[in-house]
C-alpha cells in the first residue's frame, strides 16, 4: 500500500515535471551546448598527447573526454539557485503546505531533465564520432551498467550535498555563490579538466578519499573499460552522501525556523 | 472544541538597519545595527467549526503574519497556536490534509502547464484516490465555473480564471480550514461576486471553517458575520461587522436636501462635507455634538429635508485603513479578550502606521 502510494506519486510527478521540462527544452538545450568545456579540453589534450609526454594516447585522450561530456551532463545539479529562489522569494511557502517534503519535486525535475537532455548528448557525441572516427567505441553491457550504476550513486551524493548547501539560502540570501567555490575544487579533482592519471601518486591517492573523482573520473573510465574500484568507489560516495543528507536534516530543521525570522 | 485556538501569540523578528550612503554602508559593514519589529504581539481568539470570520488591518498590521503562523509555514515567538488540534509548525501530515492557505499574490500551479497537470500531482500528494480526485475536480470546476480553463497552460488565463484554478488546487483535498489572504486581489468585480459565491457555499456544503483577509469590504460585508480587527500587531477587535461600525465610527452622516445651492465653506462649519451635488450634501458630523450640529443646521441653513443614517461599513473599514486605526475622533485600545468589546478613548495619535508596509508577511 505505502509503496504504491509512492509509485504514484513519483509518477505524478516524473509526468508533471517532463512535461514542465519539455516546455523548457530550447533552455536545456542551450545548457547543453553551453557545457561543451570537456570538448574544447579535448582538442587541447588531444594536441598535448601527440609529444608522448602523457600517459593517455591521443585517441584515449578524446575518447576520455567525449566520455566527460556525457558523465557530466548527467551528473549535474542545479539545486542549489532552485532552492536559493524559492527561500529568497518565499515561493518555498507553498511547496510547505503540502504533505511533501519538497526535496522530491528537486529529485523529479532533475530526473526528467537528464531525458529532456539525453537527445542533445546523443547529438553531440555523434558529431564528435563524425569529427574523430578513429576515437569511436562502444563500452560493452557490463562496464555500462556498472559505469551507470556508479553514475546514479555520483548523482545521488552530489545532490545530496549541493541540497545540504541549499539550506543555506535559510542564512544567505546569496547561498549559491557557494557552488562557484565548490566548482573550482571540482574541476580539478573530478577529471573534469585532466584525467587523474595526469596526476602525482600522493595527490590521487588524497582525492580518493574526497567525492570528486567518483563523480566523473571513475564512471568515465569504465565506460572506456578501463575499470574502476567499484567498492571503494560506493563507501566515498555513500560515507559523503549520507553525511551531506543527515547535515540537511539538521539544517533544514534549524533553517525553517530561520525561515519564519526572514519573514518570507 | 474550536478548529482554531490562539493563546498569546506573539512574532517578533529582527531587521537590520542601515543608513544611506557610503558612510552608512561602511558603519554597516564594520557594525551592524538591528532593531526588534514586533510583527504580532499578545493576539488571542479562537474559531468554532463552520464560522467565517473576516481578519482586517491596514498593510503591515500583522495579518498575513498571523496567517503564516496558523498555517506552521512561520514559527511563534511565543504564545500557542493550535489548528484543527495540532501546533501547526509540527507541519504533521494530519494538519496539513486539514488546511489550506490561499494568497491572492502566490501561486501552487506550474505558470507553463495546464493547472490540471498540477490538479493530479495534487491527487497523488493528498492520497485522494484517482476516481474520487476525477469527481472532485469536476464538481468544484462546475461550481467555480473552470471547465475548460483546466486544460489550458496557466500563463494563458486570466486572473479571475487563474485565482479560480489557484482556489480548486487549494481545495481538492476538501480542506475543513481555509485560510484565504487576499483571494479577490487584483480581480474584476464580477469575478470578485463570483468568488464570494463559491466560498459561501463551499462553507455551507462542507461545514468548513474560514478566515479571510481582505482590502474589499465587500467580501467582508458579504461573507463575514464576525471580523477581527488587528492594528500594529495587537488584536484590537473581536465581534460583529456591526459592532465594528457602533465602536469605531463614532460619527454619523447628516443627508440634507438643501432650499438654495452652498458653497462647500458654508456647509464646512457644521462638519466633514463627504459629497456635495447641487442641492444634495452629506455631512459627517460626530455623535457627541450631532443634536447641537443638526439644531444649527436646521436653524442656519433651513433645508427642505435632513436625514441621519450610520455611515456604510465600507466607508467606516476604509477610514480604519485610510487612517491606521487613529480616525480624527479617537483611537481604539486594545480588547483584552477575545469576543470583548472594550473601549474607544480618544487619546494619543500614533499617525499611519499601518501604511508603512513592513509586515514580513506581505512583502515576502
Amino acid at each position: 500500500m505505502m509503496l504504491a502510494r509512492f509509485l504514484r506519486k513519483a509518477r505524478a510527478l516524473f509526468v508533471l515535471y517532463l512535461g514542465y521540462m519539455l516546455e523548457y527544452r530550447a533552455e536545456i538545450y542551450l545548457w547543453v551546448l553551453a557545457s561543451v568545456l570537456p570538448l574544447i579540453l579535448l582538442g587541447v589534450w588531444a594536441h598535448a598527447a601527440e609529444s608522448g609526454a602523457y600517459p593517455l594516447s591521443r585517441v584515449e585522450f578524446i575518447r576520455y573526454f567525449i566520455a566527460v561530456f556525457v558523465v557530466r551532463q548527467f551528473s549535474f545539479i542545479w539545486v542549489i539557485w532552485e532552492f536559493e529562489d524559492l527561500v529568497v522569494s518565499g515561493n518555498l511557502s507553498q511547496q510547505l503546505l503540502q504533505p511533501i517534503d519538497p526535496v522530491w519535486r528537486f529529485v523529479a525535475s532533475h530526473i526528467t531533465e537528464r531525458v529532456v537532455r539525453l537527445p542533445l548528448v546523443l547529438a553531440v557525441v555523434a558529431l564528435c564520432f563524425g569529427l574523430y572516427p578513429d576515437a569511436f567505441w562502444l563500452p560493452t553491457a557490463a562496464d555500462f551498467a556498472t559505469a551507470f550504476v556508479l553514475l546514479v550513486l555520483a548523482f545521488a551524493t552530489r545532490f545530496a550535498l549541493q541540497y545540504m548547501m541549499s539550506m543555506l539560502s535559510f542564512w544567505s540570501e546569496r547561498a549559491a555563490s557557494i557552488e562557484e567555490l565548490w566548482f573550482v575544487i571540482h574541476l580539478f579533482l573530478s577529471g573534469l579538466i585532466a584525467p587523474l592519471d595526469v596526476y602525482p601518486e600522493p595527490v590521487r591517492r588524497i582525492t580518493e578519499l574526497t567525492p570528486f573523482p567518483y563523480l566523473i573520473y571513475y564512471p568515465v573510465n569504465l565506460l572506456l573499460g578501463r575499470g574502476a574500484p567499484f567498492g571503494q568507489a560506493a563507501l566515498v560516495l555513500g560515507v559523503w552522501g549520507g553525511l551531506g543528507w543527515l547535515l540537511q536534516r539538521i539544517l533544514w530543521r534549524r533553517g525553517l525556523r530561520r525561515y519564519s525570522a526572514m519573514g518570507n | 472544541m474550536p478548529d482554531i485556538r490562539v493563546d498569546d501569540l506573539c512574532k517578533s523578528y529582527r531587521v537590520a538597519v542601515k543608513a544611506t550612503g557610503i558612510g552608512g554602508a561602511l558603519r554597516h559593514l564594520i557594525r551592524r545595527e538591528h532593531r526588534e519589529i514586533h510583527a504580532v504581539q499578545s493576539v488571542s481568539f479562537q474559531v468554532e467549526p463552520g464560522e467565517i470570520v473576516g481578519f482586517l488591518g491596514a498593510n503591515g498590521a500583522g495579518k498575513t503574519t498571523t496567517l503564516k503562523m496558523l498555517t506552521g509555514l512561520i514559527r511563534p515567538t511565543s504564545g500557542q497556536a493550535l489548528v484543527a488540534g495540532e501546533v501547526p509548525f509540527d507541519r504533521k501530515r494530519r494538519f496539513l490534509q486539514s488546511i489550506t492557505l490561499v494568497m491572492g499574490q502566490k501561486q501552487q500551479l506550474m505558470w507553463d502547464l495546464p493547472a490540471l497537470d498540477s490538479l493530479k500531482v495534487n491527487a497523488a500528494v493528498y492520497d485522494i484516490p484517482e476516481a474520487e480526485a476525477e469527481a472532485r475536480i469536476a464538481r468544484l470546476a462546475e461550481l467555480l465555473d473552470v471547465n475548460d480553463q483546466l486544460r489550458q497552460p496557466v500563463r494563458k488565463l486570466s486572473l479571475g480564471e487563474r485565482m479560480k484554478c489557484e482556489l480548486l488546487a487549494a481545495l481538492l483535498h476538501q480542506p475543513k480550514i481555509l485560510l484565504l489572504d487576499e483571494p479577490t486581489l487584483g480581480l474584476d468585480v464580477n469575478a470578485q461576486d463570483a468568488m464570494r459565491r463559491f466560498l459561501r457555499d463551499y462553507n455551507r456544503e462542507f461545514g468548513a471553517t474560514v478566515i479571510l483577509t481582505s482590502h474589499y469590504m465587500a467580501d467582508i460585508v458579504a461573507l463575514c458575520p464576525r471580523v477581527l480587527l488587528i492594528h500594529e500587531g495587537r488584536l484590537i477587535y473581536d465581534g460583529s461587522l456591526s459592532g465594528l461600525v457602533d465602536r469605531f465610527a463614532p460619527y454619523r452622516q447628516v443627508r440634507l436636501d438643501l432650499a438654495e445651492p452652498l458653497e462647500r465653506a458654508a456647509l464646512e462649519r457644521f462638519g466633514e462635507v463627504e459629497a456635495l451635488d447641487g442641492l444634495r450634501a452629506v455631512l459627517i458630523v460626530q455623535r457627541s455634538r450631532l443634536t447641537e450640529t443638526v439644531a444649527r443646521v436646521l436653524a442656519e441653513l433651513k433645508p427642505r429635508d435632513l436625514a441621519i443614517s450610520d455611515p456604510p461599513v465600507e466607508q467606516v473599514v476604509g477610514r480604519l485603513f485610510l487612517e491606521g486605526v487613529v480616525s480624527p475622533i479617537g483611537i481604539a485600545s486594545p480588547i483584552p479578550a477575545a469576543g470583548a468589546t472594550g473601549t474607544t478613548g480618544a487619546a494619543g495619535t500614533t499617525g499611519a502606521a499601518g501604511e508603512s508596509g513592513n509586515d514580513p508577511g506581505s512583502s515576502p
